[in-house]
């Protein structure tokens, strides 16, 4: 249980995946104009990062290791999320239409975010087990949803303020998204 | 330079470092060019990988261009590049194991890096295979260039060397903060900002970002 507690308060805050660990950024800088968007994104991530822990865990235990072709983890972890994206944005569209039109924009994109495949791999490298893997994903998802929502409320109120303008856009929401990291920063040897 | 000689291969390799240079223009790839950046040995580093992976699956998608269906290229494009990643994984773990552990994660994460996909779908699917080539490496040469700048200045003023060598005066306090996790927003930040106002005042070319990195280097 101390353990487990560990994973969640390490995922979420400590090692946060995108303000520690740089997982995820692309998504945390381009999704993150409007708090709304920025929400389902990271409500998005997290289901698909609990999702990809579980199914690439049992793959790797049950296939990968007792064949010995652990070189191959990339590539079948890479296709397994991918097809799993997939099922889940048919699998929403038939069960909850509502929720597809919120989330189903953002599914295609997650295949290519660098925090679910980084978490399954992490899940690898640090020897989880299948409890300890689904909680990593899931803390590793709130920690992106809490980044992500945080930084688009800041952009939000940024978008009025009087910027010059070789600041505007990019360069002042990556200062921004670094003053944000000082604060994660405090977080350091908590976990 | 290149101006003068009007050749495609020129052209395609310049449009990578300077035209689009993929961070400072296209601001792709994020995730590496903020983690890494801590030594300019490891910018070098990641920066070479990744042009391995970009210019070997650009050459291998263009050859396999007409083969693979329209509808279904994405997966066969994550396939290909998956295997070049786990190629220069392998290599990497074998020959440099220093450069293994400082890059850690971010090697197998190549597959997911935005410009090897983009570049995978905006040009390796339409062109040849040659022109495909220099394209990734045009591609990869501009971001390990960025990558190495932006390194040199977190390793010069983090830590107050370069390369491993002190550069710096004896009397030197180094700012910790930029070889931590929030110097790589905020060198990065400032750096685009840097540029942004250079190229406005002085320069209104395309190529004023390149040269200006080179200068901020210097």
């Amino acid at each position: 249980m101390k353990e487990i507690l560990i994973i969640i308060v390490n995922g979420v805050l400590v090692h946060n995946f995108i303000m520690n660990r740089f997982l995820g950024c692309c998504p945390f800088l381009g999704v993150s104009k409007k708090l709304e968007t920025a929400v389902s994104m990271g409500v998005a991530v997290t289901f698909v990062m609990t999702l990809a822990s579980l199914i690439t865990y049992l793959f790797n235990s049950m296939l990968l290791e007792p064949l010995g072709m652990e070189y191959l983890q990339i590539l079948a972890f890479i296709v397994v999320i991918a097809a799993l994206v997939q099922i889940v944005e048919m699998a929403l569209r038939k069960i909850s239409p509502l929720l597809y039109r919120a989330l189903g924009v953002y599914l295609p994109l997650i295949t290519t975010n660098c925090a679910v495949l980084g978490v399954t791999i992490l899940n690898v490298t640090s020897q989880y087990n299948l409890v300890q893997s689904v909680v990593n994903g899931f803390a590793g998802g709130v920690g992106f949803m809490l980044a992500i929502t945080l930084f688009a409320g800041v952009r939000e109120r940024l978008e009025l303020a009087d910027m010059p303008a070789w600041m505007d856009g990019f360069p002042g929401a990556l200062i921004t998204a670094g003053l944000m990291s000082v604060a994660f920063f405090g977080f350091a040897g908590m976990g | 330079m290149a101006d003068e000689r009007k050749s495609s291969a020129a052209r395609i390799i310049r449009n990578g470092v300077l035209d689009e240079n993929p961070t400072f223009r296209l601001a792709l790839g994020m995730c590496p060019t903020l983690a890494v950046t801590t030594a300019a040995i490891n910018g070098l580093g990641m920066g070479a990988a990744t042009t391995f992976v970009l210019a070997m699956s650009n050459l291998f998608i263009s050859l396999l261009r007409k083969q693979i269906p329209e509808n279904i290229r994405i997966p066969a494009f994550v396939v290909i590049i998956a295997s070049f990643t786990t190629i220069v994984q392998m290599l990497i773990k074998a020959f440099v194991p220093a450069l293994d552990a400082a890059l850690g994660i971010f090697i197998p994460l190549i597959v997911v890096n935005c410009i090897v996909f983009a570049r995978a779908e905006a040009f390796a699917f339409k062109n040849t295979a040659k022109d495909s080539t220099l394209d990734g490496l045009g591609m990869g040469i501009g971001f390990t260039c960025a990558l190495t700048i932006l390194s040199s200045v977190r390793e010069a003023f983090g830590s107050g060397t370069w390369f491993g060598i002190r550069i710096m005066p004896e009397g030197f306090q180094p700012m910790a903060i930029l070889t931590q996790p929030p110097g790589g927003f905020l060198t990065l930040g400032i750096v685009l900002a840097l540029f942004n106002a250079f190229e406005k005042r002085y320069l209104r070319k395309p190529s004023a970002i390149g040269k200006g990195a080179g200068r901020r280097a210097a």
